[in-house]
């Protein structure tokens, strides 16, 4: 028998959301990454509004489920998850402790203003992101397309070793 | 489904039931094709060029993937008749699909991918551009998250038509043929369906000459840059957005179709 539980507040969910990380970038809470957009608690029914961070990214369904597990564990049984589109996730709503946590994990964080114009940017001179292993700004793109959507592939050019970039998706 | 509900649907109170039903057709039109070029792209997976391009290739694939979802979702609730995502994108025949020939087309070799790819990212863009600022709020959400992708799309597809077009006797040779082959297929893209007819009269389909324009400028110049001819004079093909398929959607259908087709209600 699950013991009564005082009713949940908002900013107790949110605390517990600090505790869902990114599948693909554990390091990462889904607070850090600007997914959760909104949490609303009408007396025992709970809902929260996440935003996808790319429209095929198969970690959104793990991060659905893991709220849903967390939560549950807590005693909360009526919970709703909403899929809000817009406006659409950019990494502008990535958190400074965020960006500085990827760094520490080896993938450079996004450079703030890099996506907008880049369609017509056509061999232009890559965006400068600094090594997250030497802090070397000396560093070129390898490739646009890396492991995860959200990331490219990039190389140092001074320690020579490669490494990931969170895109700047704005 | 991942999640109990899609926000917000606002062409559902409002919206009058015709205007509805074509506003299903249209949005199932855009699902299936962002699903069908989805399924041609991913055919590569293991088999790209290079690594970093086998990525790509994959990478752009997902992006169709989950767009064509975020469709399906939303033409399933249009429709409310209780059918799903997957009920649309898996037990449909090929004369149900609704995507232009265009993407259906097989995936030849390395410039054939990039030539089609190309030819519809131009147009994929400036649609979802269009879409973004359309009445209808789910559609608008839906384009605005996937132009960002796009965009990355349509960048790395110009630049390998540049190396191809531009580069050597044999690449230029490969991306021209694949030209020739695919320029027949780019019309129907800008011309309007009876579903698409009417919902342009009603404001909810973009303005398609004026996409056209947009499309022959970001060409223009990009084959410019490839130091290659725009194809004059040749006659489009059509039929794809009224069920009328080439002989490859069956196939691609096949493969697509099989797992749901042979153990009817299987899930991951």
């Amino acid at each position: 028998m699950v013991e009564q539980l005082a009713p949940p507040t908002e900013e107790h969910i949110w605390q517990l959301l600090e505790g869902v990380s990114d599948p693909e970038v554990p390091v990462l809470s889904i607070l850090d990454l600007g997914i959760v957009r909104a949490v609303r608690v009408e007396g025992e029914e709970v809902h929260v509004t996440i935003t996808p961070t790319y429209s095929g990214c198969p970690a959104m369904n793990v991060i659905a489920t893991e709220i849903r597990l967390l939560l549950l564990a807590e005693g909360i049984t009526k919970l709703h998850i909403h899929n809000q589109l817009s406006p659409a996730w950019t990494t502008d709503w990535m958190s400074q402790a965020g960006r500085q946590k990827l760094e520490e994990y080896g993938i450079a964080p996004p450079v703030d203003g890099t996506a907008t114009g880049h369609m017509l940017n056509l061999f232009g001179k890559d965006t400068a992101v600094r090594c997250p292993l030497c802090k070397s700004e000396h560093t070129h793109m390898v490739s646009q397309f890396g492991s995860t959507a959200c990331k490219a592939h990039y190389q140092c050019d001074d320690c020579l070793e490669p490494f990931d970039y969170f895109k700047c998706h704005a | 489904m991942m999640t109990d509900s899609t926000m917000p649907v606002q062409a559902t109170a409002a919206t009058p039931p015709e205007i509805r039903a074509q506003l299903f057709a249209y949005v199932l039109q855009l699902a299936d094709t962002s699903l069908i070029l989805a399924h041609r792209l991913s055919e590569w997976c293991g088999h790209g060029p290079i690594l970093e391009q086998d990525l790509a290739l994959a990478n752009i694939a997902l992006d169709f993937l989950g767009e064509a979802r975020s469709y399906y979702q939303y033409a399933a609730e249009l429709e409310g008749k209780g059918r799903t995502e997957d009920d649309l994108a898996y037990l449909r025949s090929a004369v149900e699909y609704r995507n232009p020939l265009l993407v259906e087309q097989p995936n030849g070799d390395f410039a054939g991918t990039i030539v089609r790819q190309f030819l519809y990212d131009c147009f994929h863009y400036h649609l979802l551009l269009q879409l973004k600022s359309g009445p209808d709020a789910q559609l608008a959400a839906i384009a605005e998250k996937s132009v960002k992708e796009a965009a990355y799309h349509i960048k790395w597809s110009a630049e390998w038509v540049i190396r191809l077009g531009d580069g050597t006797e044999e690449s230029r040779r490969r991306v021209e043929k694949a030209i020739d082959n695919l320029w027949r297929y780019t019309g129907e893209l800008t011309t309007p369906s009876a579903t698409e007819k009417a919902l342009q009269a009603a404001g909810f389909a973009p303005d398609y000459s004026a996409i056209q324009q947009q499309v022959d400028a970001h060409v223009a110049r990009v084959f410019e840059e490839a130091t290659l001819a725009v194809p004059e004079g040749v006659f489009m093909q059509k039929g794809g957005k009224d069920g009328r398929h080439t002989e490859h959607l069956g196939y691609l259908l096949a493969e697509l179709q099989y797992m749901q087709r042979t153990y009817p209600g299987l899930q991951w």
